[in-house]
């Protein structure tokens, strides 16, 4: 039977999925809770692959490291794990790709901040460059808006609220476009509707199938060049010069995806990481 | 009798509920985690965390 670690501290419905296709498949999903874990610089693992679907980006970034040092695959890499997790990393991987992407200014006062929010033009979009779920978005609309958000960032206890990362905000129809992308290969994409500007589906957003257009697949295969390849879930933007990239996630929900796009979105994240396993 | 650790009220568990799954309390609507299902064990969840996501 095939053996593979799995890395996770909640069983969210995903990992629920994960497992009962697992199941199916004969695949023996070895648990890895992160809370549990002590890492010695030794391989004393029973499995020679990691499924990465750890809820806390910290934890599986150093879990990544240390067992890739020691020679086990994880799944998706360290590497991908690290740029996809910080928005400037992959704003600087797509930026050195030419991928299409949203405008960005990196700041770490409030007033080179603010002088740069002035200089893109309101409203522009504040965010977290670690985080998800639409959490700690805002949408800046005006100056007096950017000094209040700006101070308050800047006391927050964690220097990453110091890095400001502003992105350009665009006009969108009411939905962004999420496509899943697993070993090179865009599988199926959602449209994410809501009347908010933030169209996470985390924060109440309604899925809906999106085809697969060639200028889609076109984009997704070159983001997915750009960030390193795996398991990744493009969030991507219809805008007037047409699709340009947000944000990529490395370890993406997808239960309200499998049933309005018919693909078995589980299944095909075992069979690469089972792939991957043969290759290693 | 499970009770909620967080209100006491007696917990129903749902069905194909595995370890380490988050439920609701339908009374206080306290997140807990199934620690074990035998014996049958929960505590309350952790929280949300800053880094927590996709």
């Amino acid at each position: 039977m095939n053996k593979v670690g799995i890395l996770f501290s909640r069983m969210r419905k995903e990992e629920k999925l994960i497992f009962e296709e697992a199941q199916k498949m004969g695949v023996d999903l070895i648990r890895v809770d992160s809370r549990n874990l002590i890492m010695n610089g030794e391989n004393h693992y029973d499995f020679n692959i990691l499924l990465d679907r750890e809820i806390s980006h910290t934890r599986s970034l150093y879990t990544l490291q240390m067992l890739e040092s020691v020679g086990v695959k994880t799944v998706n890499s360290h590497r991908v794990a690290t740029i996809c997790g910080d928005k400037v990393s992959t704003t600087v991987a797509l930026n050195q790709a030419g991928v299409p992407t949203l405008q960005v200014k990196v700041a770490f006062s409030r007033e080179s901040a603010l002088e740069a929010i002035e200089t893109m033009g309101y409203p522009v979009v504040l965010k977290p460059v670690i985080g998800s779920w639409g959490r700690l978005l805002a949408k800046i609309n005006d100056r007096d808006s950017a000094e209040a958000i700006l101070e308050h960032k800047a006391y927050l206890p964690s220097g990453y609220h110091s890095v400001f990362y502003i992105q350009e905000y665009v006009e969108k129809p009411g939905r962004d476009i999420r496509a899943f992308c697993i070993d090179g290969k865009t599988v199926c994409a959602i449209y994410r509707s809501s009347d908010h500007w933030i169209t996470n589906t985390a924060r109440g957003a309604r899925a809906e199938n999106c085809p697969l257009t060639p200028e889609l697949i076109n984009l997704c295969e070159q983001t997915v060049q750009a960030i390193g390849g795996g398991i990744l879930a493009v969030d991507i933007m219809e805008t007037k010069d047409g699709l340009v990239i947000n944000e990529v996630n490395h370890k993406m929900e997808f239960r309200n995806s499998i049933d309005i796009s018919g693909v078995n979105i589980p299944a095909l994240i075992l069979e690469y990481t089972l792939k991957m396993d043969r290759l290693s | 009798m499970l009770e909620c650790p967080v209100c006491g009220t007696h917990l129903a568990m749902p069905s194909g509920v595995v370890e380490n799954e988050i439920i609701d309390c339908g009374t206080c609507s306290a997140e807990l985690e199934v620690l074990s299902l035998n014996p049958l064990s929960v505590e309350e969840a952790p929280e949300e965390q800053e880094d927590w996501g996709e």
